[in-house]
């Protein structure tokens, strides 16, 4: 039903170009995995070595403990969800759910029940007999989380299954792919370049870059306490201040040499590491809250970049003494 | 100027069909002579002709040949098609050639080249012979058509397939080609119209048994006659049954 995952020191090859560079990560049974990363990091390439449809050239993976090298992808105890559904539409979607089911020779009535079962558990029940382009987009992608999970696998792979969709049925999907990961207990191995939803599903995230991991852990301690420079500005927007034995161009701050990053929602006027004053150049409404662009007057020719309260509105030009609430520094 | 263009269609379409109206006006003909002047309607004809055993046996003939030809060439265009489409090596595109090339080639020299070799190994003529002949023609045909209607979706189909654990021929028999019922169809029943009046490869490779237009030329030589019209418009009539089903049960669903 569920199985850990252990990558380790793969390194994959296409030619020249370095893919994978000595990844090693152990995914826990049960976890929910999400692999972020812009294009090209490796991360969909990490995913398919998993999935058995590319062979690594160094390193090896064990599912369940077990060694999967030279293991094709139908005999791997994975199933995969793709980004683009890849459903089969000559069959109905029961038909769809249970294909996996038929080819390990499971009867045709008991396959049924469970195709069933598996549609009602994506919030389909009942449209067993549509056809896939009957479906929209979103029920699509349901319909084939139906079917890689319809197997039983101990372990399921998502390679961006949400990044056709629309914003608004993406943040929806992904309440109910970790509730439906919840209810089933399979190790999810999810793929994704869009931070929010990285953050709003994974138990961890595995940040990657240029086939390597920059960072990976709780998406609090991700954002919060990013491990590298990478990694603080993928997670999010982020102001940069390096520091040289010990001064900023914001004169001593009490902070060690590197680069000091703070988020623009940890700047307030409450901070304990005072920035000092700052004039307002440009503010613009977000919302949730107030986007301003602030220099600081000590050093006019930096912009910080701040989040205030959603009803404060300083006038441009007004000077705020502003501080930092949290801040990580870097090695630059 | 409206007038004149519906002219034009009329003359265009009586260039193409007057040919095929006099064929089948004249199979009708009560006389010995399919040529002008009408001398009235008669059946007797299409009686004569479906009463003649060496024209049914080689109607037959034909209908089996063109099945049976068909079908081999479309698995083997099929499977071609679905190895090139998949594999990326240095000599696809030559392969790719190589397999459309029979195309350009003119039937008769096709025909003479099988001659050839089937003599050499001492293969004798038969219907056979003359199947093996239309694989070679349609074979290009049934690749063409199979490997132009595959694409990206159908791969990504064929790796979920894999991935829920099917072997590679229930992949093939189970997602590839009913995903492209429709193009195969349409191959199938094209290679089937191509064979079903092929003449110069069915004339050169067969011997006693014949295929239809084989049988109808031996007709001709006997000289004109209102069965041999009768022939044809049979012939006619199969062919335009065949273009219409297509028509109907695969076309139309593909739009």
């Amino acid at each position: 039903m569920t199985a850990g995952v252990s990558i380790a020191k793969v390194t994959q090859r296409y030619g020249t170009a370095l893919a994978l560079d000595g990844v090693s990560l152990d995914i826990a049974a049960g976890e929910f995995v999400v692999l972020l990363g812009p294009s090209g990091c490796g991360k969909t390439t990490l995913l398919n070595i998993i999935g058995g449809f590319a062979e690594p050239s160094e390193g090896r993976v064990l599912i369940g403990g077990r060694d999967m090298t030279g293991v094709a992808p139908k005999n791997r105890p994975t199933t995969t969800v793709f980004q683009d559904y890849a459903l089969f539409p000559h069959m109905t979607l029961a038909e769809n759910v249970a294909f996996g089911l038929r080819m390990r020779g499971i009867g045709r009535m008991a396959r049924e029940a469970k195709a069933n079962d598996m549609l009602a558990l994506v919030g389909l029940g009942g449209r067993g007999a549509f056809r896939p382009h009957e479906l929209s987009g979103g029920q699509r992608q349901r319909v084939a989380l139906a079917r890689a999970l319809a197997v039983e696998p101990d372990v399921l792979l998502l390679d961006e299954p949400l990044g056709a969709l629309d914003l608004k049925l993406r943040r929806a999907m992904q309440d109910e792919l970790k509730d439906i990961q919840r209810r089933v207990g399979t190790t999810f191995v999810h793929v994704t370049h869009d931070q929010e939803e990285a953050m709003a599903i994974a138990d961890r995230i595995v940040v990657m870059n240029g086939g390597r991991i920059e960072d990976e852990g709780p998406p609090q301690q991700v954002y919060l306490r990013p491990r590298t420079l990478f990694s603080a500005a993928f997670m999010g927007e982020i102001n940069r201040i390096p520091v040289k034995d010990g001064v900023s161009r914001l004169g001593v701050l009490g902070v060690p040499d590197g680069c000091l990053c703070i988020r623009p929602e940890a700047i307030s006027e409450r901070g304990s590491l005072r920035l000092g004053p700052c004039r307002v150049e440009e503010t613009t409404f977000f919302g949730t809250y107030l986007r301003a662009r602030v220099s600081p007057v000590r050093a006019p020719d930096l912009r910080l970049v701040v989040h205030l309260p959603q009803r404060s509105a300083p006038e441009v030009g007004t000077v705020l003494d502003l501080g930092a609430e949290t801040h990580v520094v870097l090695e630059a | 100027m409206r007038v004149l263009s519906w002219v034009y269609l009329a003359a265009a379409y009586a260039f193409v069909f007057l040919p095929v109206v006099v064929l089948v006006a004249f199979s009708f003909q009560d006389g010995r002579l399919p040529v002008p002047p009408f001398q009235g309607v008669t059946l007797d004809w299409y009686a004569a002709v479906l009463g003649d055993r060496d024209l049914v046996a080689a109607l037959v003939n034909s209908a089996m040949v063109a099945t049976v030809s068909s079908l081999v060439a479309l698995v083997l265009g099929f499977l071609a098609a679905h190895a090139l489409a998949r594999v990326r090596l240095p000599g696809t595109m030559l392969l790719r050639g190589m397999l459309i090339a029979p195309m350009t080639v003119s039937y008769l020299i096709i025909a003479l080249g099988l001659l050839a070799l089937f003599n050499q190994m001492g293969v004798r003529l038969s219907l056979w012979t003359a199947g093996i002949g239309h694989v070679v023609i349609n074979l290009p045909l049934c690749f063409a058509i199979s490997y132009a209607a595959m694409g990206d979706h159908q791969k990504s189909a064929e790796r979920a397939a894999r991935d829920l654990g099917a072997p590679e021929w229930k992949v093939l028999f189970l997602v590839s080609a009913p995903m492209l019922a429709a193009p195969l169809a349409a191959a199938f029943f094209l290679s089937v119209t191509f064979s079903w009046d092929e003449f110069i490869i069915a004339f050169l490779l067969t011997r006693f048994d014949v295929t239809l237009p084989v049988e109808i030329w031996s007709m001709l030589k006997s000289g004109l006659s209102p069965a041999t019209n009768a022939v044809g418009s049979l012939v006619f009539l199969v062919s335009v049954t065949l273009v219409v089903v297509l028509e109907i049960f695969v076309f139309r669903r593909v739009k």
